[in-house]
């Protein structure tokens, strides 16, 4: 089955239901196809193998997107934040290709055979304004490779994930109802282009029925704003966005009362934030949802009764589950397994293995699934004896001290408790005697913040173990674009300063 | 008649389209309204009457299963057919709709 599929059963069902943009000037669902398979034509007629984009979201990044299915051509968003030697290593990758850019990252690009540069201001002369054409009837393309996305990795060159047609609309198609949204529901995406979410928001909304509208690039005032003006009603958001969009709210008073439904991932959302937005948005139904690029987006979510179940409860099992990320989509299989292979018991940590559909597990020319299917995710987790899922991080990221396995993330959650701390993570720095040594990196928001007192709460609740030997207090700590920790940067700075230390 | 994952059609006697989401494990005949479906891009208008004993209707974004052939099909628009493979009637999944998470 192709993605295309998916746009082309909504604009034959609803065609004049309104698909894209905003106000008057929004594309309904016949004209999102009929766009849609202009650019197909003329993608195939550019005879290039792929179609890649570099730029800021917009709604012709949708019209893109199926247009590369209608035409086969296998769709690569870049990132634009990477430096322009490494945005320019993966152009030279995406040869031949048709390459559509924002003007003015035009003289970023560096001339490259195999690349035709497109300016992003004629491209949406030609195919996205005016009146909608006439659709233009293609015969069914063959590639069964529907989006290449270059993994964001610290180390090493970038991986290029491969989803097929075949996991993309398994994904869309067990986890979304077909014209499920009623007219008036609207999706705000602001997660970029390149993001797996990005590309999964483009497909759910499709199928689903429901209106897209774009932020170019978030910022929370941009996003408050135009929740309120396009009465969103669902969006989506990584953790560091939620806690600005809250400050905002506190500022203008804006209350959202159309938003219906907020979806976060990408990280770990600190409870604090979720407990503030659940007070601050009573009306809106709150999602976690745990995916991987190479699992098409999500595998597992915790809804929006699970929220409320977990924040009711006096049940410590049933309220720490506020920090996972719920059950396993139904669709999927998952297992924590141990370093042997061997399944882990409720409550033990290993690593996440999938299964399913939508989980492509491949990236180009190496496929990184097993024989039977099984992808293992790298991720570290344990499920309750509720089968709820906690994410405990990268596995790279677990401390082994002295033999030792040792989480991040619950000696985070004791420093989040302290409300001197802004922010803070937990790390392994190799050390002689242990192997690795457990060190804190905080952000105190007094420039004076109480170690002594913190240690001697991690040493209560936790143990001796995983209390911190070193602390290093910083202005802010490294995230990327998304909402991610950038840990190994901070462990590689780290190294050097606890070493000649 | 080949009924291979995507592959759209739509009843010969009523307004319902289909859409094979997954293929049976033997060969068979998707009927609606009780008589055989055709391919989507056929250019007839529907005619002839349904079957009374196939007449509950498709509805748009239901699945439907054959248990015994593992056939899948989604209800892309709605008709006043139901449908059969092989003249076995065709069960309504129960599926619970997740919540928008992306």
């Amino acid at each position: 089955m192709r993605t295309p599929l998916l746009l082309d059963i909504a604009a034959d069902a609803c065609p004049d239901r309104p698909a894209l943009g905003g106000g008057e000037e929004g594309d309904d669902f016949a004209s999102y196809r009929a766009r849609a398979s202009c650019v197909a034509a003329w993608l195939a007629a550019q005879g290039k193998a792929n179609t890649a984009f570099l730029g800021m979201n917009g709604t012709a990044l949708p019209v893109l997107l199926f247009a590369c299915g209608m035409a086969g051509t296998p769709f690569i968003p870049l990132n634009y934040r990477l430096a322009d030697d490494d945005l320019n290593k993966l152009v030279a990758r995406s040869a031949p290709s048709t390459l559509i850019v924002d003007d003015d990252m035009l003289p970023r690009i560096a001339p490259t055979d195999g690349v035709t540069l497109i300016a992003r201001s004629d491209f949406e002369a030609e195919f996205m304004a005016g009146a909608p054409p006439e659709k233009i009837d293609l015969p069914e393309a063959g590639n069964e490779i529907a989006v290449l996305l270059f993994t964001s990795g610290t180390t090493g060159d970038p991986k290029a994930a491969v989803l097929r047609h075949a996991n993309l609309t398994s994904y869309v198609m067990s986890t979304v109802e077909f014209l499920g949204a009623g007219e008036e529901e609207a999706a705000l995406i602001s997660v970029p282009s390149y993001h797996i979410a990005g590309i999964s928001a483009i497909l759910t909304a499709a199928y689903g029925g429901r209106r897209i509208v774009y932020l170019p690039a978030f910022t929370a005032e941009d996003w408050v704003a135009t929740c309120a003006a396009e009465a969103i009603t669902h969006a989506m958001v990584v953790p560091t966005m939620l806690d600005r969009i809250l400050d905002v709210m506190e500022r203008t008073g804006e209350t959202l009362p159309a938003l219906r439904a907020l979806s976060y991932g990408g990280g770990k959302m600190p409870e604090p934030v979720i407990a503030r937005a659940l007070a601050k948005l009573p009306h809106v139904a709150f999602v976690n949802a745990y995916g991987l690029t190479e699992t098409s987006s999500t595998i597992a979510l915790l809804g929006a009764e699970d929220h409320r179940a977990a924040f009711a409860s006096d049940d410590p099992a049933v309220r720490r589950r506020i920090a996972s990320v719920g059950q396993p989509l139904p669709s999927i299989e998952l297992e924590i397994r141990r370093e042997d292979g061997s399944p882990c018991a409720p409550g033990e940590q290993g690593e996440i293995h999938v299964r399913g559909e939508q989980v492509s597990g491949e990236y180009l020319h190496k496929k990184a699934i097993a024989d039977d299917g099984w992808f293992a995710t790298s991720d570290a987790g344990w499920l309750d004896e509720g089968g709820y899922l906690f994410v405990e991080g990268r596995l790279d990221d677990v401390i082994v001290r002295g033999g030792e396995n040792i989480s991040p993330g619950e000696i985070e959650d004791v420093l989040r408790s302290f409300d001197d701390i802004a922010d803070c993570a937990v790390l392994g720095i190799p050390c002689v005697q242990w192997g690795e040594k457990v060190v804190a990196v905080i952000v105190s928001k007094s420039g004076q913040p109480d170690t002594v007192a913190m240690a001697a709460a991690i040493r209560a609740k936790l143990r001796s173990t995983k209390t911190p030997e070193q602390w290093f207090v910083r202005d802010a700590l490294p995230y990327n674009e998304t909402g991610k920790l950038l840990r190994r940067v901070l462990k590689a700075e780290l190294a050097a300063e606890a070493c000649a230390g | 008649m080949d009924l291979r994952p995507g592959s759209r059609w739509k009843s010969a006697v009523c307004d319902a389209q289909l859409v094979v989401v997954r293929p049976p494990s033997s060969a068979g005949e998707l009927q609606c309204g009780g008589v055989a479906v055709v391919p989507i891009d056929d250019t007839k208008a529907p005619t002839g009457a349904i079957d009374p004993a196939f007449a509950d209707g498709v509805v748009i974004g239901k699945r439907y299963v054959d248990e015994a052939s593992g056939l899948e099909v989604l209800g892309a628009k709605a008709g006043a057919g139901s449908l059969a493979f092989n003249g076995v009637a065709m069960a309504i999944k129960g599926a619970k709709p997740l919540p928008a998470s992306d």
